[in-house]
């Protein structure tokens, strides 16, 4: 193991940023986007997920046998996804109620699931926790972020608040189902040309 | 009948899974590349989501609901999803060959696409009754290899596109993606 704690974390910052560089668990960075509470919120249960996630099966490693390792997989992360669900209903019911069927749908979202085949079923547990938080956050960075730029464009707020004057025409075009996919893409571009140079 | 007509075009093309509830998205940017994958993958998921509807929905309603086990909807549906994944790979090896050959690859992949279990999803929390939930799983799920099709055949084009650097491969399949989007928005209202 040449990589180090600290690279395990930010390497899921930057260099593997789930939406943009793996391209994967695309439906949610989409779906629930339109605002920033929203993308905040998901983005703090799929943390809790993947790290719970990545933990467990990390632990129990030696125990899942290959064959059936991604069957075990799966319940793990439903297991931790059933767990969120109970207490975002117990906690946040108005965020629970926006985000809807995308809670459920974290066990579908093929980031926990991906990294526990490909990193945790390989790797210790505090790798595997440094993975699993620093995919996570920068999961949730990527969602703020596209969420920030929808909702300040589709509705002039940012968290609720109005950040322009009454005069401001809201881009409607922004919060609807095709400005997610041209946002999405646009910010692929940007990231891509970014990291051409860097 | 005429409900069943209405519900079955609502979940084509009005609330399309794939470009309205942002649904199944990785295969659909995944599998898109080559018209002959996405036909492959677009038979796949009508055939998987219309038996997985018929399922969860027993399952929801003579397991879940008579014990009041709800809280373990999400676990019960992906494992019986998994499971029936697994069974009709297995099935189709054995008797029907031809189709095995079909859709084999494609097969696996749909236990993580979220298009199926959230259709399987969407039944349950809409009280939909059987026939309810056939035709819209069904429904779905040829919304699904519609958009799936037609974005594959203008994504061969591209190809043959000069597209800037940064924006080449999945950059501008999204925003392809978001005209095609915007073009089922027109039927927004259609219901």
């Amino acid at each position: 193991m040449a990589k180090t704690i600290t690279q395990e974390f930010t390497k899921g910052l930057w260099k593997e940023i789930p939406p943009f560089r793996l391209v994967l668990g695309l439906c949610p960075v989409l779906a629930v986007t339109k605002s920033v509470e929203n993308g905040f919120g998901m983005g703090v249960a799929v943390i809790f997920v993947l790290v719970g996630s990545n933990v467990l099966v990390s632990m129990l490693r030696k125990i899942i046998p290959s064959k059936v390792r991604i069957a075990c997989f799966i319940i793990v992360v439903a297991t931790f996804v059933t767990v969120v669900e109970l207490l975002m209903q117990a906690y946040t019911y108005p965020l629970f109620l926006k985000l809807g069927i995308f809670i459920p749908l974290i066990v579908v979202n093929c980031i926990p699931l991906g990294r526990a085949e490909a990193f945790a079923y390989k790797n210790g547990m505090i790798p595997s926790f440094a993975d699993g938080l620093g995919l996570g956050i920068g999961y949730a960075v990527s969602l703020t972020v596209l969420a920030a730029i929808r909702e300040v464009l589709g509705s002039g707020t940012f968290y609720g608040h109005t950040v322009f004057g009454p005069s401001f025409q809201p881009f409607n075009f922004m919060i609807e189902a095709p400005g997610a996919f041209v946002c999405l893409g646009l910010m692929l571009c940007v990231m891509n040309f970014i990291g051409k140079k860097g | 009948m005429g409900d069943y007509v209405l519900l079955a075009i609502s979940c084509i093309l009005v609330n399309n899974i794939l470009l309205m509830q942002y649904l199944g998205n990785c295969p659909f940017l995944g599998t898109s590349k080559k018209m002959e994958t996405a036909a492959g993958m677009a038979m796949a998921v009508i055939f998987v989501l219309v038996l997985a509807g018929a399922i969860t929905w027993m399952t929801e309603m003579f397991i879940l609901r008579k014990f009041g086990l709800e809280y373990l909807r999400t676990m019960s549906f992906i494992l019986v999803i998994a499971a029936l994944v697994q069974f009709v790979e297995m099935f189709l090896k054995k008797s029907v060959p031809a189709l095995y050959t079909g859709l084999g690859i494609y097969l696996p992949l749909i236990t993580t696409n979220c298009a199926v279990l959230g259709v399987c999803l969407i039944n349950v929390n809409e009280d939909y009754n059987f026939i309810e939930c056939i035709v819209s799983s069904f429904g779905y799920s040829s919304g699904f290899g519609l958009a799936l099709i037609l974005f594959a055949g203008i994504r061969e084009r591209i190809l043959l596109a000069r597209v800037p650097k940064p924006l080449q491969d999945t950059s501008i399949g999204l925003a392809t993606a978001g005209l095609l989007s915007l073009a089922f928005f027109a039927f927004k209202g259609m219901i």
